[in-house]
């Protein structure tokens, strides 16, 4: 199984682990990651405007790049797969954005939406499936009672991501169930963590990722897993209390696969 | 109103939000995370952008208070999508000569160890042009 892989900027330096970890089990699964040679940072949001066309390109670049590979497109960080996946929405159903863009770039193909992004769990789900995952486990995390943190942008919006219930998920209890674990179900699992307000409101990252941490140790949590480096820093850094472990959830498939 | 209804037409515009839409059930309101930050919440961008009061939107710092979840799109029974209209309303100020709301020139001191570089590439592209 061979598909193209958008790391994006935070995997290559903060949130290295994500990565690094990612690589690891994707090997360890027979599937090939090749990485983009010519990706760019994908801004990290999605523009919603539609007369933002500039903030859209490096996305469209990432998606025509994997098209011309004939590849399918992996993602890993949350943001990336958020903004990869509506900015192929726009080219796929606005027909302005698609002109405009396209009118930009002057590809020698015009992009119009054909790639299809997979996030790396939809690639464990529906093409590996969990209970190969299962099956290759060699040191399951028996007893460990671990709470899925999805956030925001994986689920949402759900008529585009099309990733799972953007309301009741359940593709992370999934793999946690998969790789030996307990999951635990609790309610601040889809609510926000803050995102970038940490960077100029402190005060409220701290309120909502304390709000979600609080919520997970009520309900028994030792561990959360996320796919989000912003998840992971404002959980860890803002969420005001250190008995809940937060990691990439590509860690411990690591540890599980007995590749870490 | 000192830009009138041409500032109306242009957050519509570039939202691409019917905001007729809105039947004021309040569930935008009542889901956002940033609610206790804003001065004015998601349901009142619909009808206040419906009534053409871009200048109260523009100079509140609400603006900079979405955190773009998609909450408020993923719940609005209506589909009306009022985080779009906050977008559209911030992009409005800060394409604006002299209108970043963050500096790069003061990230500096923002900073720590462990913040990801998503983090400083969502605030500037959500705070500055």
């Amino acid at each position: 199984m061979k598909f193209s892989y958008y790391p994006g900027c935070t995997l290559k330096t903060k949130g290295k682990d994500l990565d690094r970890y990612g690589r690891l089990c994707a090997e360890a699964l027979g599937v090939t990651l090749a990485e983009l040679p010519d990706w760019q940072c994908c801004g990290a949001v999605y523009p919603m405007a539609k007369d933002e066309i500039a903030t859209k390109l490096s996305a469209v670049r990432a998606l025509a790049s994997s098209r011309d590979e004939g590849t399918e497109l992996v993602t890993l960080c949350s943001a990336c797969h958020n903004v990869i996946k509506q900015v192929n929405h726009d080219m796929q159903t606005d027909a302005d954005i698609a002109l405009r863009v396209n009118n930009y770039l002057g590809l020698d193909t015009p992009y119009t939406g054909e790639t299809t992004v997979l996030h790396y769990l939809e690639v464990l789900r529906d093409r590996v499936g969990f209970d190969a995952i299962k099956a290759a486990v060699k040191n399951p995390l028996t007893g460990r009672k671990i709470g899925a943190y999805y956030g925001c942008l994986l689920l949402r919006p759900g008529k585009v991501m099309r990733f799972d219930d953007p309301e009741n998920p359940t593709i992370l209890e999934d793999f946690i169930r998969a790789i030996g674990a307990e999951p635990v179900i609790y309610a601040m699992r889809n609510e926000c963590c803050g995102g970038y307000i940490a960077v100029e409101d402190k005060g409220a990252a701290v309120k909502r990722s304390s709000a979600v941490l609080d919520n997970a140790a009520a309900k028994g949590a030792d561990t959360l897993v996320t796919a989000c480096p912003l998840c992971l820093y404002n959980l860890k850094k803002n969420g005001g209390r250190d008995d809940v472990a937060v990691v990439y959830f590509t860690e411990l498939l690591a540890e599980a696969l007995g590749v870490k | 109103m000192s830009h009138g209804n041409n500032a109306a037409e242009q957050v519509l515009r570039s939202s691409g939000v019917d905001v007729r839409k809105c039947m004021r059930c309040g569930k935008c309101t009542a889901t956002c995370p940033a609610f206790d930050e804003m001065e004015y919440h998601p349901h009142q961008f619909v009808y206040m952008v419906e009534k053409g009061e871009i200048d109260k939107l523009a100079a509140s710092p609400s603006i900079y208070k979405c955190l773009s979840c998609f909450a408020c799109v993923e719940r609005c029974p209506r589909g009306v999508e009022p985080a779009k209209l906050v977008e559209a309303v911030r992009l409005a100020v800060i394409r604006k000569q002299g209108m970043n709301h963050l500096a790069t020139d003061a990230i500096p001191a923002l900073l720590d160890e462990e913040m990801p570089q998503q983090a400083l590439v969502s605030a500037l592209r959500k705070y500055s042009k």
